[in-house]
């Protein structure tokens, strides 16, 4: 069984390798002259004016979240469609308490607020 | 029959639990009440547990009421076995401590204590019903501990004296050194019988049993049944007061005599007999065992006898009278007539009591002078006194017909035909224990109640007979004091009383060739003529009348004359001195020495720079490791992720 | 195999789930600040999930949900074990709560999910499901935790306990893949199959380092213990005394179900590395304890050397052996419960209660409550007749059995050391000279929950038999 594995053990060094001897090509070869403009972290052309980690609001990161439990809601929705016909009152049932559970949820988030920005 | 033998525990248990915490709130009449009518009850249930079993020939009962944990095989439960021993024993636990319960209410009259001390003898009451009724090695050991605590708080009850600390506090001391010695006979029980059941374990006897054999040393090989024996004995030693742990008993007194004194002297001691009474089976098994018992107990009766000639405090007579009585009850152990020693017991509970009391009624009516040097000629105001100790005393020394005579004559003749090796040594030790019995005896009756009156005025004008909660449980002592051996002797010798609750080996049983003269007990009394012990003591006597009453002087000359024995006898064979001042002292010392080579050179300067500094060194650099930062958690995390791996790839290499 | 789907052994859980939507739902629509009617609803599906437990004792070994779910003696007896200690955890938690904005809906709803999962862990049967209780179990917990936010100890403490926990998640996982690689299932009757026809490999033999190191983790034990006295010691002290117990349970329901109900044919490979995490466990948690002048701080490590004696008890590896171990954690849950008790018991002002110090003057003052103490350091210190000591008797009596001699004389000797720093707290209480009376709670609820908590060890302690009379029907039912 392992032994199927060996096709990418053997991608895996040759990836290794590959990068590694461009790294290393590149240190050997290249000049290094550096100043002050060539260590700045690169800024679209700008001056670095900031630290790059700044502060950012929280209620993204909720927005996503949210985002990513009803995304999935209906990545489960479209195979369960597909075959809808051929499933049982067994499939709606249990496709109505994933749904109730995440309305239960949906409630939940509405009324903590979490939907409004301010 | 469950119910009143629940009764009979519980309910001392419950006046003492409520006496106890109602404490001086309870008013005084109360207190006694409660209690009386407790162990009252408890009493009257015994006698009639103890005519079904002896008169009625009822079976034995053995169950058990709650199993308070099962750990693997071993179930440690509370259960009663109730067979005609322990119903003999109950009666007489109960009865006895009903008389002090009564006795009590005159002598503590004025003790700001009284409702305390009704709480004590309570509890008493209720630990020694434990340890008799139990049907296993752990409540045997409750009970056993119980015992014990009840009797430290009652030998310190007067906790502001000194010498009353100074007493419990040797009393428990001594008493720890003998538990240790119970402890690891019951752990030897468990190791060897994987039970801590009385049945099972002699049913195991019987049917024979795995022994293991232990060297001792070159050629000498025990077996775990007399290490058993031995360490079941070393703790029956300190709670019957065999020398060399019978120290504590005399201090004993330091408690409210006499009452305290009579709870240890006519009940608590008599456990350490009544267990070895209870183990016959397993003491059957090793005649090393017994050998030994017979030497400590031959040893205990003479020479705590040879004390009670010099002593002038009248407790302290009859406190070394009871070490020697309970010297002649081990010996009797010892030479395998466990009945006989139970025996001696139940008549010696009856006219001990009765000389404890009569000593009480004395103390009371000299105002709590003890002294017998400063007592005499009390018979002119005492009549009822001076007729129970008259007695008392005559029941002790083992006047034909009393008493004591057939029980201690008895245990004189199964030594007499004892088999075992220190069977000669016991017999002449109680043959001569005889002389002094009664030698002391008489030398106290004789100074107390006869010769001229040495006290002082105003304690003369005082004197008068006690009053009847004190005489009434004297009379009521000295009945059972004249009859009870008489009417218990034939069936007790002959085996039929205790039917199965005592077994002795063929070739152990000493009582046999007695039996015939015991079907009898009054020819019996009449040809004690042409034996030795009645001559003995009969000598004894008359030496006492001699010394005493006739020739008063010749008592100074005979001390001079034996000079470094008395003082030897005085100093209670150095037994204090020896523990105080080199085991304890020495103790001490060699604690100082060690402290200063050990500790100081190499624990101080090693291991607490060692051990102990080693710990805190280990913790506080542990604690270290404990820095908050999460990449140092993850750190020491996958250190144990590597340790593991590393131990597998060496067991992979390694097979 | 039974009935793919047979509702009727996962009962409980619907019931659980149902409730906590109700629950949920009621508490969004509630003004009390007190949140009364979210804590008695809570309570009471504790206590209907109790009565619902209690009926199922006795039951019939029953596999559903084409193998993936076990109903069985085992998780009865754990279960009722957890809704018992968790019921108990929140009587605490009331009072203390109430004082430090902390008494929310979320509360009491992170409580339960985190109920939920543990219900999950002790009664799955295959590894897969035994990984999603354990996370339902662990984001729960990291949310109780990080509840507080206005705290920095305890919003330190969520972030290391998050991280770390995620780490060996991880590691757990990763074991259980390996396992799948090598065997094919995840149901842990296949599983065992395989190692009975094959035996294990060396492939299986790693993916046991990596569970092992992932169940040591959940436990605290060392070397994988760095992250249990901070977060111990950073979260409130309700949630300290919830999280340190009740997981536990679950978690030893998870070890049985992952080690011995899958692995059981190659115990030889995972019970030596339990034995050196346990004894680990057993020297550190007792040596870190003796310096500790912390009061919550100390418990924190006295846990790590209590759930060494249990791993020991695991290692052993007999049928009578994991009913002592299971008869040990349960009794280390109440123990636990109320030794955190004390410090919640004692700071219910705004102040919170740290240092052992603070207890000066309890033995004068408070002498019920000093008793209560006493009880329960006794009692962790394993002294008879109390709780505490029938278990480590009985772990040390199978070490010996089982020719475990060295492990059971070093575990005695630390537990020896163990003494010194229960006892210590008990001198504080009693000798040491105090200048005022110490401050304690005025909750009457609060005083309740502590005595019963404590006479409850004391009761237990006089009629040991009865909880391991469980411990051991769960063991022979599986036989």
């Amino acid at each position: 069984m392992l032994e199927n594995y060996l096709p990418i053990l053997v991608f895996i060094a040759i990836g290794l390798g590959f990068g590694a001897f461009l790294e290393l090509a590149g240190y050997l070869a290249a000049p290094r002259k550096e100043n002050f403009d060539k260590t700045l972290p690169f800024e679209c052309g700008f001056d670095a004016f900031e630290d790059a980690r700044n502060k950012f609001d929280v209620r993204f990161y909720l927005v996503a979240i949210l985002f990513i439990i009803f995304d999935l809601e209906v990545a489960f929705l479209f195979p369960w469609a597909v075959v809808f016909q051929e499933l049982s009152w067994f499939a709606i049932g249990a496709m109505g308490v994933f749904l109730g559970l995440l309305v239960v949820g949906f409630i939940y988030e509405w009324k903590k607020g979490a939907l409004e920005w301010e | 029959m469950q119910n009143q033998l629940l009764a009979i525990v519980l309910l001392p248990l419950l006046a003492a639990l409520f006496t106890g915490f109602a404490g001086s709130s309870l008013p005084r009449q109360w207190a006694h009440r409660v209690t009386i009518l407790a162990v009252g009850i408890s009493c009257l249930l015994s006698i009639n547990i103890a005519v079904e079993q002896i008169l009625d020939q009822a079976q034995p009962l053995n169950y058990n009421l709650y199993t308070w944990a099962q750990l693997g095989g071993l179930s440690l439960n509370v259960g009663f076995l109730i067979d005609d021993l322990t119903a003999s024993m109950m009666a007489v636990v109960t009865f006895v401590s009903l008389m002090v319960h009564v006795y009590t209410i005159g002598y503590m009259k004025d003790d700001p204590g009284y409702q305390r001390f009704f709480a004590y003898i309570s509890l008493f009451t209720f630990a020694m019903l434990t340890l008799v009724m139990s049907n296993n090695f752990l409540q045997l050991f409750f009970g056993w501990e119980a015992v014990g605590l009840v009797s430290y708080l009652l030998i310190g009850f007067w906790y502001k004296k000194p010498t009353a600390i100074f007493a419990n506090l040797k009393a428990f001391l001594v008493n720890r050194v003998g538990d240790f010695g119970f402890l690891l006979g019951i752990a030897g029980v468990y190791f060897v019988f994987d039970t801590l059941d009385y049945a099972e374990v002699f049913s195991q006897i019987e049917q024979g049993y795995k022994d293991l054999e232990i060297p001792v040393s070159d050629g000498l090989i025990w077996s775990a049944t007399t290490f058993i024996c031995i360490g079941l004995f070393i703790g029956a030693m300190g709670k019957s007061a065999q020398v060399p742990l019978h120290v504590w008993l005399p201090d004993s007194m330091e408690g409210p005599t006499p009452i305290s004194a009579l709870i240890h002297a006519a009940t608590m001691v008599t456990a350490g007999v009544f267990m070895v009474a209870r183990m016959s089976p397993l003491f059957e098994q090793s005649e090393v065992a017994l050998n030994f018992i017979l030497i400590i107990g031959g040893t205990t009766a003479l020479f705590m006898g040879f004390l009670g000639v010099i002593q002038n405090d009248i407790k302290r007579v009859i406190a070394y009278s009871t070490l020697s009585q309970l010297g002649y009850m081990v010996v009797a152990l010892g030479a395998s007539a466990y009945s006989i020693a139970i025996f001696h017991l139940l008549t010696h509970a009856f006219f001990k009591a009765l000389l404890f009391l009569g000593a009480g009624s004395v103390i009371i009516a000299m105002h709590h002078e003890q002294d017998m040097r400063k007592m005499g000629n009390l018979k002119k105001y005492m009549p009822i006194t001076y007729a129970t100790m008259l007695i008392g005393s005559l029941a002790l020394i083992g006047t034909p017909l009393f008493s004591g005579f057939y029980s201690k004559d008895a245990i004189i003749e199964a030594v007499h035909f004892s088999s075992l090796a220190a069977s000669g040594y016991a017999y002449a030790c109680v043959l001569i224990g005889v002389f002094f019995t009664a030698l002391y005896s008489f030398r106290l009756f004789f100074m107390v109640f006869h010769t001229k009156e040495r006290m002082d005025e105003h304690t003369k004008s005082h004197l008068k007979e006690s009053p009847a909660v004190v005489w009434v449980p004297l009379v009521a002592l000295a009945i059972p004091s004249i009859i009870a051996g008489y009417f218990l002797a034939p069936s007790i010798v002959s085996g039929e009383y205790f039917d199965d609750a005592i077994k002795v080996a063929s070739n152990h049983d000493t009582i046999a060739p007695i039996v015939e003269h015991y079907q009898h007990p009054f020819s019996l009394a009449l040809s004690s003529i042409s034996h030795l012990p009645l001559w003995l003591a009969i000598a004894g006597v008359a030496t006492a009348f001699l010394f005493v009453v006739v020739k008063p002087e010749l008592n100074e000359r005979l001390r001079k004359a034996l000079g470094p024995i008395v003082h030897v006898l005085e100093n209670n064979y150095y037994f204090d001195k020896l523990y105080i001042n080199y085991f304890s002292a020495g103790g001490i010392g060699l604690g100082k020495r060690f402290w200063q080579w050990i500790d100081v050179a190499i624990i101080d300067g090693v291991m607490v720079n060692g051990t102990a500094k080693l710990v805190t060194g280990i913790s506080v650099k542990t604690r270290k490791i404990q820095t908050g930062y999460l990449y140092h958690y993850v750190f020491v995390m996958v250190f144990g992720l590597l340790l593991l791996l590393g131990w597998l790839y060496w067991r992979v290499l390694n097979g | 195999m039974a009935d793919s789907v047979n509702y009727s052994i996962i009962s409980s859980e619907i019931f659980l789930l149902i409730a906590l939507c109700v629950i949920m739902l009621v508490d969004l629509f509630q003004r009390d600040k007190e949140r009364k009617l979210t804590f008695m609803l809570t309570q009471g599906s504790l206590l209907t999930l109790f009565i619902m437990g209690v009926q199922d004792l006795g039951v019939q070994e029953t596999i559903g949900f084409s193998g993936h779910w076990i109903q069985d003696q085992f998780a009865v007896v754990l279960k009722l074990a957890i809704y018992l200690t968790a019921f108990i955890s929140l009587l605490y938690a009331r009072p203390f709560i109430r004082e430090r904005n902390l008494m929310r809906g979320e509360y009491y709803l992170l409580t339960l999910f985190s109920i939920l999962g543990m219900m999950i862990m002790v009664s799955a049967n295959s590894l897969l499901v035994v990984y999603l209780g354990l996370e339902l179990l662990s984001l729960s917990l990291y949310a109780l935790v990080a509840l507080q936010r206005d705290s920095n100890d305890a919003s330190e403490a969520a972030v290391k306990y998050f991280v770390m926990g995620g780490l060996a998640s991880g590691f757990l996982l990763y074991g259980i893949s390996l396992v799948y690689g090598m065997t094919g299932s995840i149901l842990i009757d296949e599983v065992a199959n395989y190692i009975a026809v094959s035996g294990a490999n060396l492939m299986i033999q790693f993916g046991l380092v990596f569970i092992v190191v992932g169940i040591s983790f959940k436990f605290g034990a060392a070397p994988f213990h760095m992250w249990l006295p901070d977060i111990y010691h950073g979260s409130p002290s309700s949630i300290t005394a919830y999280i340190s117990s009740v997981p536990k349970i679950a978690a030893f329901g998870m070890a049985f179900r992952v080690l011995e109900s899958s692995f059981g044919g190659a115990d030889i490979h995972w019970t030596p590395m339990i034995m050196i995490v346990a004894m680990l466990s057993v020297i550190v948690g007792n040596i870190v304890a003796l310096i500790q002048t912390n009061l919550k701080r100390m418990l924190s490590y006295s846990a790590i050397a209590h759930i060494g004696y249990f791993l020991l008890g695991l290692s052993i590896g007999t049928d009578e052996a994991y009913a002592a171990s299971m008869f040990y954690i349960i009794v280390y849950a109440l123990m636990t419960l109320a030794g955190f008790g004390i410090i919640i018991f004692m700071s219910s002002d705004k102040n919170d209660y740290q240092q052992i110090s603070d207890l000066r003057g309890m033995g004068r003052y408070h002498p019920w409550y000093a008793l209560m103490f006493t009880i329960i350091m006794i009692s962790m210190a394993g002294i008879p007749p109390l709780i505490g000591f029938w278990p480590k008797l009985e772990i040390f009596r199978l070490l010996v059995i089982n020719d475990h001699v060295l492990a059971a004389v070093v575990a005695i000797a630390f537990s020896v050391v163990g003494l010194v720093y229960y006892l210590k707290v008990v001198k504080e209480m009693y000798f040491t000279e105090a200048t005022d009376s110490p401050n304690v709670s005025n909750s009457r609820s609060l005083k309740i929950a502590i005595s019963v908590n404590c006479l409850l060890l004391v009761i237990f302690g006089l009629m040991p038999d009865r909880i391991y009379y469980y411990c051991l029907s769960a063991f022979t039912s599986l036989n």
